[in-house]
């Protein structure tokens, strides 16, 4: 690989994927119509948009090296208080996404202030707490807001006529596609500046922090915060992609998805949960179709029960990523020219001490 | 009177339910640090295979439950031998192998038997109910509360009185310290996997009775209140498990009750504990036992 084309590569992806709804290229395999088609749009819209999220997650994963099982919370506030502005309070697009967004921030800083009194996996099940609350709130259905298992669509009159209907599916993907460099530059300039520098000491050793006079609480608390935010604004995205809220964003297989995405692509690299996004929202929606397909129901039920669920294979594709490829696939290049040295890569560590 | 005294046995009950689960989860994580996410999936198997093993296979209910139990305790120590074990170096990975586990049980079970919810038969002499002053109360849940004193009785015992048992808690203080002193901790590892593995699929087999059937799903719904009584009660802790278990079973079932009307039935139970929780948390960030979490 030449110097400038390593220099300048996301630039001409960003060109590429830009200029994508203007192309008919056929990608068989890949997509079921030529690429500008509105229903390849639509998923290469949903699989930048989950590559932005994965990036939000990893903030906390993989660049401070906090474990939350709720991050589904702050992308179904954003989601769900964006709708419901729109829908009960009359507001129009733009100053409902601020409040679901605002939503989002607030809750993670109210949320994330308690939980982050308790360190390593406490912190990860009290997350998970608050999440499942989050989602057993949405599914009741209190007072008729959230429309409970059903979810409730967003108004039309209250959108502009240029994300409205399916010749606008190229509106819609620009979305996603800002949405997504949006958050690689937020992740990209905090990461890099002298509060992204603590984060990574935090990551790898918080005594250490506090050593140097530091007080790991506020840190964390910010990257909490600023990983809801981002968060709550792809629920907005998500809202404007699927033209509506579904309380499927608030569980907490949602906050699973976001954890298989980050392990799968490479937790703590630049463009690792892009690709791990990517990747498993493509995966899923073929595996959706795959297990639906005539060629799986022929078959013996040994192989056809596991590859009718998608679920199953995701899982069974997550353990083997951690097993097989510790950094995922983003350490995948260096890991080959390292040769037949796999060994010295992993942590020598032999059971190290648990989080204090 | 009737009411409260219902309200409180079907919450011990309840509560019993949420010590099977989080007991061996407490010990699994105050050993080795493994988040074991895959608990409710070796949940979920041991309510299936007790299913199975009453419906298709014509056992009676007890040996059903015995059945369940077994094969939940082999998958336990499968899943330790298989996936945990190679993965000590990286113990955030165990945690992460264990998800994908957690997922993908649950969706083979799925696969096999339907996503919807198979009744669990009945065994008549368990399906009455008892008066009890003045409230008529199901025997299953004295089922459950006994099957969790006994539980909770034998794993003191044996963290008291055996060997294994003197390992387990001093690992659960000091892993590095045992290990220096010579003591292969890690055989300590498999047989807290087999006993918490155990406990789970005694409770999911049990959860077939109290619920009246068994779904894939039903696990892994359980999970989120036993890690809530892990937290709550220290990790590690039997006893802090015990009370914070009864606890939050107690909770759910009273605010249920008074569940306020607009937010639906069963709502306000569970979100009564979360709020539990993030109070508890405040004024006591380490648990009810003060160890650290």
């Amino acid at each position: 690989m030449t110097a400038p084309l390593k220099r300048w590569w996301p630039l001409a992806l960003l060109l590429a994927l830009t200029a994508a709804p203007y192309s008919a290229l056929p990608l068989p395999g890949l997509l079921d119509g030529p690429l500008g088609s509105p229903g390849s749009l639509q998923l290469i819209a949903l699989c930048l948009l989950y590559g932005g999220l994965a990036t939000g997650y990893d903030l906390l994963l993989g660049r401070t090296g906090l474990l939350s099982f709720g991050h589904a919370l702050y992308f179904a506030t954003g989601l769900y208080a964006t709708d419901l502005a729109m829908l009960d309070l009359d507001l129009d697009l733009v100053p409902a996404a601020v409040f679901g967004t605002a939503c989002s921030t607030v809750l993670a800083l109210a949320l994330g202030s308690v939980s982050l009194r308790v360190t390593g996996i406490g912190f990860s099940m009290v997350t998970l707490a608050f999440a499942q609350a989050g989602a057993i709130l949405v599914q009741r259905n209190p007072g008729g807001r959230t429309g409970g298992e059903e979810g409730r669509s967003a108004p039309a009159q209250h959108l502009p006529d240029a994300l409205v209907g399916i010749q606008n599916t190229a509106n819609l993907y620009w979305i996603a596609l800002a949405y997504l460099v949006l958050t690689l530059a937020v992740v990209h300039w905090t990461t890099s500046s002298p509060t992204g520098r603590v984060w990574a000491g935090i990551r790898e050793n918080e005594r250490r922090v506090e050593v140097l006079g530091l007080r790991p609480y506020g840190f964390k608390l910010l990257a909490f915060t600023v990983s809801g935010t981002l968060a709550g604004a792809g629920g907005v995205v998500h809202l404007l992609l699927t033209g509506g809220a579904t309380p499927q964003a608030a569980g907490s297989d949602a906050t699973l998805a976001l954890l298989v995405m980050v392990v799968l692509g490479g937790s703590g690299t630049r463009w690792g949960p892009l690709l791990g996004g990517v990747l498993y929202t493509w995966a899923a929606h073929r595996l959706g179709d795959l297990a639906n397909s005539a060629t799986v129901a022929d078959l013996p039920p040994v192989l056809r029960v596991p590859l009718s669920q998608p679920l199953f294979l995701l899982g069974t594709l997550f353990v083997a990523v951690v097993y097989l490829l510790p950094g995922g696939l983003a350490k995948l290049p260096a890991r080959l020219r390292a040769g037949r040295a796999p060994a010295a890569a992993a942590p020598a560590t032999a059971l190290p001490e648990g989080a204090a | 009177m009737s009411t409260v005294v219902l309200l409180a046995c079907t919450g011990l009950g309840l509560g019993a339910l949420y010590f099977l689960v989080a007991s061996g989860l407490s010990l699994v994580f105050g050993l080795m640090d493994v988040l074991n996410f895959a608990h409710g999936a070796l949940l979920s198997v041991g309510a299936y295979a007790a299913w199975w093993a009453a419906t298709d296979g014509h056992l009676g209910f007890w040996l059903a439950v015995a059945f369940g139990t077994v094969v939940g305790t082999a998958a336990s120590v499968l899943l330790e031998l298989v996936l945990i074990r190679p993965l000590y170096a990286r113990p955030r990975d165990q945690i992460l192998a264990t998800v994908g586990v957690g997922l993908a049980l649950p969706a083979l079970l799925m696969g096999i038997w339907g996503s919807d919810a198979r009744p669990f038969p009945q065994p008549a002499a368990l399906s009455g109910t008892v008066d009890l002053l003045g409230a008529t109360v199901p025997v299953n849940r004295f089922v459950l509360v006994a099957a969790a004193l006994a539980v909770l009785l034998l794993l003191r015992l044996f963290l008291a009185r055996t060997r294994y048992g003197l390992i387990v808690r001093a690992g659960v203080e000091d892993r590095a310290m045992v290990t220096a002193l010579g003591i292969d901790v890690r055989r300590a590892f498999t047989l807290v996997f087999a006993i918490g593995g155990a406990a789970a699929s005694l409770g999911g087999a049990l959860a077939g009775l109290y619920f009246g059937s068994v779904n894939p799903s039903q696990g892994t719904g359980l999970l989120v209140f036993a890690f809530v009584v892990v937290v709550m009660g220290g990790t590690g802790s039997v006893t802090g498990a015990a009370v914070a278990s009864v606890g939050v079973g107690l909770v759910q079932q009273f605010a249920n009750y008074a569940a306020v009307p607009g937010l639906g039935a069963a709502g306000l139970g569970d979100l009564s504990v979360v709020v539990l929780l993030a109070v508890l948390l405040l004024v006591k960030p380490r648990g009810l036992t003060g160890r650290l979490a």
